[in-house]
C-alpha cells in the first residue's frame, strides 16, 4: 500500500486528484495544474513535499563525512550558519545515487534532505559509508515539510506566522534557521525550493502540518500539486532524479558539472577518480520546440551530430511553448537547430542553456 | 458527470452529433477533458484522409500527457476545427461546444454500435 503525508487528508478535503508517486500517494492537482503553475510563478502557492526524507547527521566528523560522501565540497558551508548545499552523491563508479540538499546547523550537526523514491536507498548507502567515522544518522520521518513558493510567498508565510518573521525575514537565499513557534518544537525554515521562484521550505512536526497548511492558505497562499511542481522546476531548468539522472550517468553528463567541486585536490569523495577517468557520452542541454506540438520525456533527436533524446518534456505555461531537458551530442551548442521525433512527425526545436525561466521571467 | 442525452458516444471517450445531413461531428466528453486536465496542444487530421473506425486520428495533448483520439465511424475526414486548435483550452471549457473533427461517415451501420448517454455513463464512471 502507499504511503501517505500527514497533509494526506487535507489533500483530499481541498480536491485534490491523487497520483502514487514513488510509493506515495500524493496531489497531482487540486483542479488545474496551468493554475497552480502561474499561481507561483506570479504570487505564491505550496506544495506539501513531506514524501522527501530528512536526514539528520550528528558526530564530531560530521565534515569529513560529507566531504567524502559527496561530489560537492561540504566545507564551504562553513561561512554561514544555516547555509544549504545542492549536492549529488555518487557511487564509486561517478554514477548519481541521488541529487540532496545539506544544511550547516553546527559545526558537528548536519541536515541532508534527499529524495522519497531514494530514500531508503540513499540511508543505507549512507550507513555503509560510515566506518572510520564518528557520526549518527537519524532519519525523520516524524517531519512534515511545506514548500511556499513564489514572489509573494515570503510576505504571506509572515503574514500567517507573524512571529517567524523577525528571526527568518533576513535569510539568505539558501539558508535556513531553526525556528520555535509557540508551541516549542522548533521549525526548521530555509529559503529553499524547487520552482526557481524565491520561497521558504519548512520542516515541521507532522502533528502541525494540516493547521499550518490551512493557515497559509487563509493568507492566500495556492496549494500547488506535484504536476505544476514539474512544469516549474523545469522551466527553472533543475534536474529530477529517476528521470534526468539516476546510477547510469554522472554529473559531466547530466548537465550538473557546476556541483562537482574538484579545487581541493586531496578531497577524496566517492566518485572522483571514476569522474577523473571518464569522458562523458554526451551532454544536457535544453530544447525549445519551435513548432507546434509538446515535448515529453523519451523522444529521440536527430541533430547533424548524432542522435540524442529527451529526458524530461512539457508544455511551458510561462513560455506558452513546449520545453525539455535532452541529452545531446557533445558537439552541439546552444543556438543549434535540432529535430525532435514525435509520432510520425519531426519538428524543429533550438538546443538552449537551461534555466529557461528564473523569478518569473523568460531567459532564452 | 455532463453527458448530453442527443448525442452518441464511443468507449474511448469521443462525443458523436448526427447531423441532419448525415454528417458526424466528434470531440471528447466533459469527463476525458477532466480526466486529461488543462489542454495544451491538439493534433487534428489532415481533410480528405478516408479513416476506419477505431483508427487513431488525432490527438490530444494536456499539460501531462498525450491522448490519442479515435475516429467512432469509418468514412471521410471532411472538416476540422481550427479554432479549437489554436485554443486547446477551449476542450476544457467547453467540451461539447470545442468539436475537433466531422466525418462524412461511409458505413451508416456502425451507427448502431455507438453508445448513448446512458451507455457511456456506465463506462465513465468504472
Amino acid at each position: 500500500m502507499s504511503q501517505r503525508t500527514p497533509l494526506y487528508d487535507t489533500h483530499l478535503a481541498t480536491g485534490a486528484k491523487i497520483v502514487d508517486f514513488a510509493g506515495w500517494d500524493m496531489p497531482i492537482h487540486y483542479g488545474s495544474q496551468i493554475e497552480e503553475h502561474h499561481a507561483v510563478r506570479r504570487d505564491a502557492g505550496m506544495f506539501d513535499v513531506s514524501h522527501m526524507l530528512s536526514i539528520d547527521l550528528q558526530g564530531a566528523h560530521a565534515l569529513p563525512y560529507l566531504c567524502r560522501l559527496l561530489a560537492n565540497d561540504c566545507g564551504k558551508l562553513l561561512v554561514l550558519q544555516g547555509k544549504a548545499l545542492y549536492s549529488c552523491m555518487l557511487d564509486e563508479q561517478g554514477g548519481i545515487l541521488d541529487d540532496l540538499i545539506v544544511y550547516f546547523l553546527a559545526p558537528d550537526r548536519f541536515r541532508i534532505v534527499v529524495n522519497a523514491g531514494t530514500a531508503s536507498k540513499d540511508l543505507a548507502w549512507m550507513q555503509s559509508r560510515t566506518e572510520g567515522f564518528r557520526v549518527n544518522l537519524t532519519p525523520r520521518r516524524d517531519l512534515a515539510m511545506i514548500a511556499i513558493q513564489g514572489p509573494a510567498a515570503r510576505e504571506k508565510f509572515f503574514f500567517a506566522f507573524p512571529g517567524a518573521r523577525q528571526s527568518t525575514e533576513n535569510l539568505h537565499i539558501f539558508q535556513g534557521k531553526e525556528w520555535s513557534s509557540t508551541t516549542g518544537t522548533p521549525w526548521f525554515i530555509s529559503r529553499t525550493g524547487y520552482t526557481g521562484e524565491d520561497g521558504l521550505e519548512i520542516s515541521l512536526p507532522a502533528a502541525e502540518a494540516q493547521r499550518v497548511w490551512e493557515l497559509l492558505q487563509q493568507a492566500g497562499v495556492h496549494p500547488c500539486g506535484l504536476g505544476a511542481r514539474d512544469t516549474l522546476r523545469l522551466e527553472a531548468g533543475m534536474a529530477l532524479y529517476g528521470q534526468d539522472m539516476d546510477e547510469t550517468v554522472t554529473p559531466l553528463e547530466a548537465g550538473l558539472v557546476w556541483t562537482v567541486d574538484r579545487s581541493l585536490p586531496r578531497r577524496d569523495f566517492i566518485g572522483r577518480a571514476a569522474l577523473n577517468e571518464s569522458t562523458p557520452r554526451f551532454q544536457t542541454l535544453g530544447l525549445v520546440l519551435l513548432d507546434k506540438g509538446v515535448l515529453r520525456p523519451h523522444q529521440q533527436i536527430h541533430t547533424s551530430r548524432g542522435e540524442g533524446e529527451t529526458t524530461s518534456g512539457t508544455f511551458s505555461p510561462t513560455l506558452g511553448q513546449s520545453i525539455a531537458l535532452a541529452r545531446l551530442p557533445l558537439e552541439l551548442s546552444p543556438g543549434d537547430e535540432v529535430k525532435v521525433a514525435i509520432r510520425d512527425k519531426h519538428l524543429r526545436a533550438r538546443v538552449v542553456k537551461p534555466p529557461f525561466i528564473r523569478h518569473g521571467k523568460p531567459l532564452i | 458527470m455532463n453527458i448530453p442525452a442527443e448525442l452518441k458516444y464511443a468507449k474511448s471517450h469521443e462525443w458523436i452529433k448526427i447531423e441532419a445531413d448525415g454528417t458526424a461531428v466528434v470531440g471528447i466528453t466533459d469527463h476525458a477533458q477532466e480526466a486529461l486536465g488543462d489542454i495544451v496542444f491538439l493534433e487534428l487530421p489532415e481533410i480528405g484522409r478516408i479513416v476506419k473506425a477505431g483508427e487513431e486520428v488525432a490527438v490530444v495533448e494536456s499539460v501531462k500527457a498525450a491522448s490519442d483520439i479515435y475516429a467512432p465511424l469509418s468514412g471521410e475526414i471532411i472538416a476540422t476545427n481550427t479554432a479549437a486548435a489554436d485554443t486547446p483550452e477551449s476542450v476544457n471549457n467547453d467540451a461539447y461546444g470545442a468539436w475537433l473533427f466531422k466525418i462524412r461517415p461511409g458505413n451508416p451501420a456502425e451507427l448502431d454500435s455507438l453508445l448513448d448517454a446512458a451507455g457511456y455513463a456506465t463506462v465513465a464512471s468504472d
